[in-house]
This record gives C-alpha cells, sequence and structure tokens, in this order.
C-alpha cells in the first residue's frame, strides 16, 4: 500500500463515516459536523492521490494544483457551515426546535 | 448589437455583469431595485447576444486570465450552454420585472432579494460556461448558497426548514461530486473537460468508475431525481413566488445540464446501463411526481411536484439517447428549455393568485382565478407545455422522445410518457377548472399589479411559442456537440 | 422547407392562414371586451363570419378551377405543418365556415343578457379556428395540433354555465378527449417513424410498409381510430356526448353539428382515405372491424334515444348515431358507400344543427327540457316546430329531405360492395329514429297542452297591430333554425346540382377510387 493509497483509504472512511451521521443523526448540529467531517474525508482524497509520484527519484514531487483547489474547498465549506449555522439559529430562535421534524409538504 | 465585441468579451460580461450588479446592490441598498433591473436587462442583452455570437460564429472560448489548461480555467461556450443561457436570460430578466413588483411592499426581502439573485444568476451563467471540473465545483456551490438563502428570505419557520434541508442536501450533493473530480483529479492529472475526456479511454477503470458514479450521484440529488426528491417540494414550495420560479425553473437545470455535460463530453455519450438505470428512475419520478401533483391541496405544492415529474423526463430520455438517438438528447434539452418556461410561468402565476386570495389552496381558489384572467391565461398555456399538447415546447420534445422510443421499439416508454402527459393535463385542470364555477365566496383581496401578470404571461407565451422555433433552435444546439467518435470510444470502454 | 410561403403563389398560401385568422383575431380581441360591449363583439364575430364564408367561397371557385392553397410552415425538423384545401377539406370548411355564422347569430340571441359573454365568444371563435384548421390540416402532425386545439377551446364552452353539473360533464369530456389525444399522438408518431411522412395522400401514405409491417399498421390504426373515435362518439367512447348536454344550446348546436363529433368523424375519413388509403385499409382487415363498430353505435345510439325524456339527451344520443353512418359509409368498402358517407358529413350537420337551435328556442322561450312537456306546442311555437319537423323527417330519412340522400347512398353503396347487413342496420336505425321522433312530433302538433305557456315578456306591451309582426320567440334565435331547415330540405333536393354537397362527395370519391 503506497501512502497516496493509505491517505485515499482514511479519507474515503472519513466520508462514509459522515454520511452515516448525516443520515442517523437528528439533531442539525450534528449534521453540520457530519458535512464537515465529510468535506474533510473528500479533501483529503484529493490531496492524498494527488501526491503522486511520476519520477520515483523525485518522492516529494507534490502537486500543487489540487492544494490550491482543496484551499477554496475549505473556504467553500466554511462558508457552508456559516450559512447553515445562521440558519439553524434563527429556525431555533422561531421555533425553539433543532431538529428537521417531519414537516414534509407543509 | 455591438459587432466589435468578440465572443471572449461577452462571455466576460455575462459573468461580471450580473456579479458587480450584485455586489452594487449589497452596498448600495435603497437603489437596489433600480440597479437590479438594470443589470437584468444589461445580462439579458450581452446573454442574446453572446447566443447570437455562437449561433453565427460557432463556438467560443476564453481563457481566463490567459493561463492555459491545465493550470488555467478554459470557459467555452458552445450551443448547449448558449441555449440553456438564453433561457435563464429571458426566465432571468421577466423574473426581475416580476420581483420588483411582488418585493415592492417590503423593504427586508427587496434588500436581501436583489443581491442574492444577482448572484444566483452569475453563479448560473459561470456554470453554463466552465469548462473546467473544478470551476464547475465553485460555481455549483455558489448556486447552492444562493439559491438557499433565496429559500430563506420569506423567513418563517417552513422556510427556514426547507432552506435548511435544502442546504444540506446542496451541501452532500456538491460534496460527492468533489469526490469524483479528486479521483478523476488523480487519473487524469487535469480538471479540464477536454483533457480529462481525452485521458477517459486509458484511464485505470475503478477509479474513474467510481469517479463518475459519485459524481453522478451527487448531481442526481441535486437534481431531485426520484427518489432523491425529497427536498425540492418543501423548499420550492415554501419559498417566495420570484424565488420558487427560478428554483424550479433555472436552478434544478443547472445540475442537470452539468450531468449531461459530463455525459456528453467528459464520458463520452455512452453507458448503457447506468442510463437504464437513470431512466427506470426517471419513469418512476414521472409517475410518482405527477400522482402527487394531482394529489396535493395547494397550488404551490402542485406545482412543485409537477417540477418532480417533469425532471423525471429529462431522465427518462438518458436510455433513448445512449442507445442512438441524437433526436432524443435533442427533446430532452427541449423538455428542459420548454420546462424552465412554462414552470418559471407557473410559480408567477401561482405568485398572483397567492397574493390576491391571500392563500394558496385549490379548493378555494375559485374567486381569485375569476378576477385574474390573464394570470389564470398564463397558467393553462403553461400548463399546455407541461401537459405537451402541440405546438409547445413541451411537445416536441416529448415528439422527439416518442420517435426515438418507438423506433427503439421501447412501448413501455412510449406509455409512460404518454400516460405522464395525461396526468399533467389532469393536475393542470384540477386548477383551470375552477375559472369556471362562480366563486363561492368574497374575500379580503389584495390587487395584483398588471406587471406580475403580464410577466407570468409573457412566459408562459414564449414556452408555446418556443413549439414553433425548432428549426431555429436546432441547429444551435447542435454547434460544438460532441463529436459520435468519443461516443463508440467510451462504448467500448464501459463495455470492456 | 424552410422559406415561410411559397415565394411563387404568395396570395394563395396566405389564403388558408387568412380563413384560420378570420376567427382567430376576432376571438383573441373578443377576449379583452368589457362585458358591456355587446354591439363590437357582434360585429366582430358576425364579420369574422362573413370574410370566413366569403374566403372559403372564393377558395370554392378556386379549387373547382384547379387551383391548389397550400401554407408550409416548419415545425420539426423533418416535418412541417401544413394547411392545405382540397375537395374534402372544402367540404368541411363550408359546413363549418356557414354554420359558425348561423350559430353564431343564434348564440348572440341566445345569450342577450347572461354573464361571462366575452369569455363565451372568444372560446367559440377559438373553437371554430380549431375546427377549421382541422378541415384544412395537410399531415397528420397539423391535424394533431388543431384536434388538440380543439379539446381545450370547447372545455370551457361545455362548462360554460358553471354548476356542479357542468364541472362534472367538463372533467368527463377532458378523461375522454386526453386519453384520447394520447392514443392519437401515439399512433401519429409510432406510424412516422415507420413511414417517414405523414402527408395525406389520396391512397393513403403506408403503401411501402404495408408487406413490411401489418401488425403494427394495424395496432397503428386502433390507436388513430380510437383516438378520433371518442370525437366521434364511437360506442364505447361516446359517454362524453349526452353529459355535454349541460352546455349552452348553441355550443351543443355547434358541438354536435360542426366542430367535435363531426371533427371526429372528419378525422376517421381522413384516417381510411388519407392515412391509409381505403383499398391499403381494406386489405388489412380493418374496415370490417370498423364497420362493425359504426353499425353497433347506429343501433345503440338510436335504442338509447328511444328512452330518454330529456328532449336534448334525446337528441344528443341520436347524433351517437347518425354520426356513424359517416363512418359506416366509409367502412362499407366501395365508392357508393363513400358518397352517402361523406355526404352525410354536410347532412347531419345541417339537420342536427335545426334540431338543437328547436330544442334551445322551446326551452328559452318555455322553459321546456323534456319530451313530455311538449304536448301541443306546436300551436305555441308554428315555426320552431315546423323547423324541427323538417329536420326530424330529414334524420328519420324521409325522400326529398338531405337525410334520404345519405341513406339512399349507403344502401346503395352496401349493395354494390356485395354486402347486406348495413342495409339491415340501416333499416333497423330508420325505424328506430321514426320510433324516437315521431312521437314528437305527434305530441307537438296533435296533443292539447297540458299546462298554459307563459306569455313573452314583450308581449305585455305590445299592442294586437303589433301582435301580428311580434314572433313566437326572439327573431335571432328563430331564424337560424328556419334557415338550416331551409338548407336541409334544399340540398336534398338540389342535390344533383353542380355544387352541391352530393356532388361534392362524388368528386371526393372519385379521387379516391378512380371511380368513373
Amino acid at each position: 500500500m503506497t501512502q497516496a493509497v493509505f491517505w485515499a483509504l482514511i479519507g474515503m472512511a472519513l466520508v462514509v463515516l459522515g454520511l452515516y451521521a448525516l443520515i442517523v443523526h437528528a439533531h442539525l448540529l450534528r449534521k453540520v459536523l457530519a458535512l464537515n467531517i465529510m468535506s474533510s474525508g473528500v479533501f483529503l482524497v484529493f490531496i492524498g492521490l494527488a501526491r503522486r509520484t511520476p519520477d520515483a527519484d523525485a518522492p516529494m514531487a507534490a502537486d500543487p494544483v489540487p492544494q490550491a483547489m482543496v484551499l477554496t474547498g475549505i473556504v467553500v465549506a466554511v462558508a457552508a457551515t456559516g450559512l447553515a449555522l445562521a440558519l439553524i439559529v434563527r429556525l431555533r430562535a422561531l421555533t425553539g426546535r433543532t431538529t428537521l421534524g417531519d414537516d414534509m409538504g407543509d | 448589437m455591438l459587432p466589435v465585441l468578440a465572443a471572449p468579451a461577452w462571455m466576460l460580461a455575462v459573468v461580471f455583469v450580473p456579479l458587480a450588479a450584485a455586489l452594487l446592490c449589497f452596498l448600495l441598498p435603497r437603489r437596489a431595485v433600480i440597479l437590479g433591473l438594470v443589470a437584468a436587462v444589461l445580462t439579458a442583452a450581452v446573454t442574446f447576444a453572446l447566443t447570437l455570437e455562437v449561433a453565427a460564429a460557432g463556438t467560443a472560448h476564453t481563457l481566463l486570465g490567459g493561463w492555459a489548461a491545465p493550470l488555467g480555467i478554459l470557459w467555452r461556450a458552445d450551443g448547449l450552454s448558449a441555449a440553456l443561457l438564453a433561457m435563464t436570460a429571458l426566465v432571468g430578466v421577466t423574473v426581475s420585472l416580476y420581483a420588483a413588483a411582488y418585493f415592492r411592499d417590503d423593504a427586508h426581502a427587496r434588500v436581501f432579494f436583489w443581491p442574492l439573485w444577482l448572484l444566483l444568476w452569475t453563479a448560473l451563467n459561470a456554470l453554463y460556461l466552465s469548462a473546467d471540473l473544478f470551476n464547475l465545483y465553485v460555481t455549483l456551490e455558489l448556486l447552492g448558497f444562493a439559491a438557499v438563502s433565496l429559500t430563506a428570505l420569506g423567513g418563517g419557520a417552513a422556510a427556514l426548514t426547507g432552506a435548511i434541508r435544502y442546504l444540506l442536501v446542496s451541501v452532500l450533493g456538491s460534496l460527492s461530486y468533489l469526490l469524483g473530480v479528486a479521483l478523476l483529479y488523480h487519473s487524469c492529472g487535469s480538471v479540464d473537460i477536454g483533457l480529462v475526456a481525452a485521458c477517459i479511454p486509458d484511464a485505470p477503470r475503478p477509479a474513474s468508475q467510481v469517479a463518475a458514479a459519485a459524481m453522478m450521484a451527487g448531481l442526481i440529488l441535486k437534481t431531485a431525481l426520484f427518489p432523491f426528491h425529497f427536498w425540492l417540494p418543501p423548499a420550492h414550495g415554501s419559498a417566495p413566488a420570484p424565488v420558487s420560479a427560478v428554483l424550479s425553473a433555472l436552478v434544478v437545470k443547472a445540475s442537470f445540464y452539468l450531468l449531461l455535460r459530463l455525459w456528453l463530453d467528459v464520458l463520452g455519450g455512452g453507458g448503457r446501463w447506468a442510463a437504464e438505470l437513470l431512466g427506470l428512475l426517471g419513469v418512476a419520478a414521472v409517475l410518482w411526481g405527477s400522482v402527487l401533483a394531482l394529489r396535493q391541496e395547494r397550488l404551490k405544492l402542485l406545482i412543485a411536484y409537477s417540477t418532480v415529474a417533469q425532471i423525471g423526463y429529462l431522465f427518462l430520455a438518458l436510455p433513448l439517447a445512449v442507445a442512438g438517438g441524437a433526436a432524443a438528447w435533442t427533446g430532452a434539452l427541449y423538455l428542459a428549455l420548454a420546462h424552465g418556461l412554462a414552470k418559471a410561468a407557473m410559480f408567477l402565476s401561482a405568485g398572483n393568485l397567492l397574493r390576491f386570495g391571500g392563500h394558496d389552496r385549490i379548493a378555494e381558489l375559485d374567486s381569485a382565478v375569476h378576477r385574474l384572467p390573464l394570470t389564470l391565461t398564463a397558467f393553462a398555456l403553461a400548463g399546455v407545455s407541461i401537459m405537451g399538447l402541440p405546438p409547445s415546447g413541451g411537445f416536441i420534445g416529448k415528439w422527439l422522445l416518442l420517435k426515438a422510443a418507438f423506433a427503439q421499439g421501447r412501448f413501455g416508454l412510449v406509455v409512460v410518457i404518454l400516460l405522464g402527459g395525461v396526468l399533467a393535463a389532469a393536475y393542470v385542470f384540477k386548477v383551470v377548472g375552477h375559472a369556471f364555477t362562480p366563486a363561492a365566496r368574497e374575500r379580503r383581496l389584495r390587487t395584483v399589479p398588471p406587471g406580475m401578470e403580464w410577466s407570468a404571461l409573457l412566459l408562459a407565451a414564449a414556452a408555446i411559442v418556443l413549439g414553433l422555433t425548432l428549426p431555429l433552435i436546432s441547429p444551435l444546439l447542435q454547434v460544438g456537440a460532441a463529436p459520435a467518435a468519443m461516443a463508440t470510444a467510451f462504448a467500448a470502454w464501459s463495455a470492456a | 422547407m424552410s422559406a415561410l410561403f411559397d415565394p411563387r403563389l404568395p396570395a394563395d398560401a396566405l389564403l388558408p392562414l387568412l380563413v384560420l385568422a378570420s376567427s382567430l383575431l376576432p376571438g383573441l380581441v373578443v377576449f379583452f371586451l368589457g362585458e358591456a360591449r355587446v354591439r363590437t363583439r357582434t360585429a366582430l364575430n358576425l364579420g369574422g363570419a362573413f370574410l370566413k364564408l366569403a374566403m372559403v367561397g372564393w377558395m370554392i371557385w378556386g379549387v373547382y378551377h384547379g387551383q391548389r392553397y397550400e401554407l408550409r410552415l416548419p415545425l420539426l425538423d423533418d416535418l412541417d405543418l401544413v394547411l392545405r384545401v382540397g375537395a374534402l377539406s372544402l367540404l368541411f370548411l363550408v359546413l363549418s365556415a356557414g354554420l359558425w355564422l348561423v350559430t353564431t347569430v343564434y348564440a348572440v340571441g341566445y345569450l342577450e343578457h347572461s354573464p361571462h359573454r366575452s369569455r363565451f365568444f372568444g372560446f367559440f371563435s377559438l373553437c371554430v379556428t380549431a375546427t377549421v384548421g382541422v378541415a384544412m390540416a395537410g399531415n397528420l402532425l397539423t391535424f394533431l395540433l388543431f384536434f388538440e386545439m380543439l379539446t381545450l377551446t370547447t372545455y370551457p364552452l361545455v362548462v360554460h354555465r358553471g354548476t356542479e353539473a357542468a364541472r362534472e360533464a367538463g372533467v368527463v369530456y377532458l378523461t375522454h378527449t386526453v386519453l384520447a389525444g394520447a392514443l392519437l399522438l401515439a399512433g401519429t408518431v409510432w406510424l412516422y417513424t415507420l413511414t417517414g411522412t405523414l402527408t395525406f395522400a389520396p391512397q393513403g401514405f403506408v403503401g411501402d410498409v404495408a408487406d413490411s409491417h401489418p401488425a403494427a399498421l394495424t395496432a397503428i390504426f386502433a390507436l388513430l381510430i380510437g383516438g378520433v373515435g371518442v370525437k366521434a362518439a364511437l360506442v364505447p367512447l361516446h359517454g362524453w356526448l349526452p353529459r355535454a348536454m349541460v352546455a349552452p344550446a348553441p355550443v351543443s348546436a355547434l358541438l354536435h353539428a360542426v366542430a367535435v363529433v363531426k371533427a371526429g368523424a372528419f378525422g376517421v375519413v381522413l384516417i381510411v382515405y388519407d392515412v391509409f388509403g381505403i383499398e391499403q385499409a381494406a386489405a388489412l382487415g380493418v374496415t370490417g372491424p370498423l364497420a362493425l363498430v359504426a353499425a353497433v353505435t347506429i343501433v345503440y345510439g338510436s335504442l338509447r334515444a328511444l328512452f330518454q325524456d330529456d328532449l336534448k339527451r334525446r337528441l344528443a344520443f341520436s347524433t351517437v348515431s347518425q354520426v356513424s353512418y359517416i363512418v359506416l359509409g366509409v367502412a362499407i368498402v366501395g365508392p357508393l358507400a363513400s358518397v352517402g358517407g361523406i355526404v352525410h358529413l354536410v347532412h347531419q350537420g345541417v339537420m342536427k344543427i335545426t334540431l338543437f337551435f328547436c330544442a334551445g328556442n322551446l326551452a328559452e322561450t318555455l322553459g321546456i327540457h323534456k319530451v313530455s312537456e311538449m304536448n301541443g306546442v306546436g300551436r305555441r311555437m308554428p315555426w320552431t316546430m315546423g323547423a324541427f319537423t323538417i329536420a326530424a323527417l330529414g334524420m328519420i330519412g324521409v325522400p326529398p329531405m338531405a337525410g334520404f340522400i345519405s341513406k339512399w347512398y349507403l344502401s346503395l353503396g352496401a349493395l354494390e360492395a356485395g354486402v347486406h347487413w348495413p342495409l339491415y342496420v340501416l333499416i333497423a336505425s330508420s325505424l328506430l329514429n321514426a320510433a324516437y321522433f315521431l312521437p314528437i312530433l305527434h305530441a307537438a302538433w296533435m296533443r292539447e297542452p297540458t299546462t298554459p305557456w307563459p306569455e313573452p315578456a314583450t308581449s305585455a306591451q305590445s299592442g294586437s297591430s303589433a301582435r301580428r309582426l311580434q314572433p313566437e320567440t326572439g327573431w335571432l334565435l328563430l331564424l337560424p333554425p328556419l334557415v338550416t331547415a331551409a338548407l336541409s330540405l334544399l340540398i336534398g333536393l338540389f342535390a344533383s346540382m353542380p355544387v352541391s354537397p352530393l356532388e361534392w362527395s362524388l368528386l371526393i370519391a372519385e379521387r379516391e377510387f378512380h371511380y368513373p
């Protein structure tokens, strides 16, 4: 197992963990945390797999492009978290609820 | 138009005009309405200029900052992009006119609506122009955030709940897409669509297949294909009317466009089994969405479920198209365009009825539909297109799909396509029927400005006229379409 | 293909468009008129109707002299919208343009003082536009377009009264017609994938694929006939028609005589003649079942009519029965039968519209809705009942009325084709017609009135000298049935004149059969 594959697998595990948590937990804060863990997992996959060594002689030939991309991704994730938290706070202030409830179609 | 400007200039304008206006609206909230309207008209104008340019001179490219791929970001406008950009512009400018009247008395909503809506328009336009998988991710997220914020604009508990659910789904979908991008980058070392497409046939198998699956799954979630449609009706049903119109008509189309783009340009248009699976989900969506639409008691939810059904049609076309029906691709796109116009018209009409009567319970709409004949006409004409009756845009789309289905001997799909139309007629007439029964009760009513009625009618009429313009639009859609050779290459790859 | 108009004959290409526009534009304008602007609305409607009739007359002259009127608009990549005027379309055009004019006059009188008149006349005009479009359709796609437009524009007319019964009738009507539209669409697309063309041709256009796809073509035939059969009220697809009787009388008249039912029957004629070609259809073995359906419909409709006490419902079932004469004439493969069927398209229209006008007059003037209330009504309203009598006798087939000509040719055609059973169907149907019409006539003319008639509202202040000029009901209500009754007598009497419906039908049948 190369180092790249190792980090990718860790990342995938985080993604699966996050997805699981997103589905099973009703509390919105937990859902937001789950999404954050998922995005960390995706970033790890991105970075890990991109650490390719096309040349065996240059082990540290890290690819800077995905790092820039992941940086962008982190910014996006922070924005998403911020927006989600703002909405949740507002929802709690209005209704006292911190879950979505089964208000489908209402 | 100004012939001196080349296509790249129009492309930049298409994105930066609404972006600049969004920032200005944010900085100058008192002048938001006038700024927004000017920007909307301007954006629409440059979009139509770009569309004409693409139709006349073929696919346009521009490299942002002059950096070439694989490092730089490529923008590309082919026929598919141009058609969707033009539809967005038409819906956008009409919804802007409508919104100016709709939010007249609501200072709070007005201040937030304009920057968010222009930002959403920016994201849409950028998404249609991007030819770079990561840049597409960014536009997708931008689009999602703007859409979520707009959904929450109403501020009520229902709106907030709908918005939060929408946000969670949207981010989840984007992450799934990003995971695919990461895996593709690993395989191909680039995120440029052209470069990735070239490397796909030789890419290591499981990684690229997982990547394709992850991206597709994310986009399906965002497009609200059955059974991932659960988030759509609450979000679209609880937002203010112009927002619902934009969400149903445009935002859902964006992720469908991206899916189509990936399918055609990156994965080469093959993938028989994936197409069959998505087609099956599409069938389920058509039937389930239509039946639920029929059972709704509130107008906006009815329209929202109708969107679920109509999205089904777009996916139902995939197996037909992959099996070698170029006409089926055109049909699916035509349905997407027609649905965009018609559904926006429907939501705007619903907004008028809601404002007039103070509620949108279908059983009690009689007094409102009597007083707003123009709005009802808009709803009915939009309904004609949704039902797929001639000579509307919806009819052309269904005709092309039916033709492909018959040519391939897929009678099951024929039945579903027709049945969806019949069910659509049932739910449209459930509403329209009220126009002819005498109003049971009078209630305190708010007036509806004529601009709101006419903008709904304009979009509905456009959905009808779209049915007469296939000879104009069909060549546009062919501009820069993926060559057939790539499709066969992919077919070989996926069969192996 | 791509050019909007054929540059050589711009005026002749425009004429079909103008015929459409002569009712479309007034219809659209009328929607925006206030309820009170009666004069403007009436002027627009009548102006459009006269204009249309004049243009149709002009085209009769042109077609008689070998002129072709055709307009093409590109719609799909490889399919055009085609409006084309030939002998068959002209027959239907004359019928719809002529009867539209009469019905408009009647409707103006009938709907005086009733609400929502702008809406009514708007949809009324759109409905005629669709009918005229059906008549001029040059290919199946165009036919489909106007056929669906007809569905949408008649729905508001059916539910016009806005009562709960009207609403239910509207739901039944829509259920039938929308499903039928889906069948028609399916058949059309399927046919197109097989043949690659949809253009109507005198001997049909399926000849090239008839040998390779007989099963598919049979299925397509069933789909198409199912699609138009709902509007033609073929049993068992006729359920909507009697219910649609809740609509105002002019609507019933229009639905039964001109627009919906007739468009369906016309569709059957087109599908058998111009899509499949009569010989190809016979070779496929689909005309036999069609004839059977028609025969069942004829007998069933008559039988049901016999037991209706509601006058309009009795007329409705009579329509179910009579329209299938057209289908029967087409399905008995033979030139003379075709003549009988096609000419009945016109004859039934003229006679049935008279009957509905009269029924409307009875309802409006005296409040009579049921056959059992009609005792002695002939004395109170002799003119109306006179017109009713002429039309009813025509329906029964008494010579020299129009209906006789139809039945005569149908019988001759059956004998010519060497089949006898249609003859029995015709005889049975005629007896049944007599059985449900003659009691009405007897009651109206011979029996004593059971209850005193309500006095007409206007007669109170009129003196004895004005009394003589006072008609039994409004002039606008009285004139149309008199005109159409006279017409149904005249087209029977002068059936052998050069441009009579019969002569046109002979011309059409000649083209289809190369009949000497």
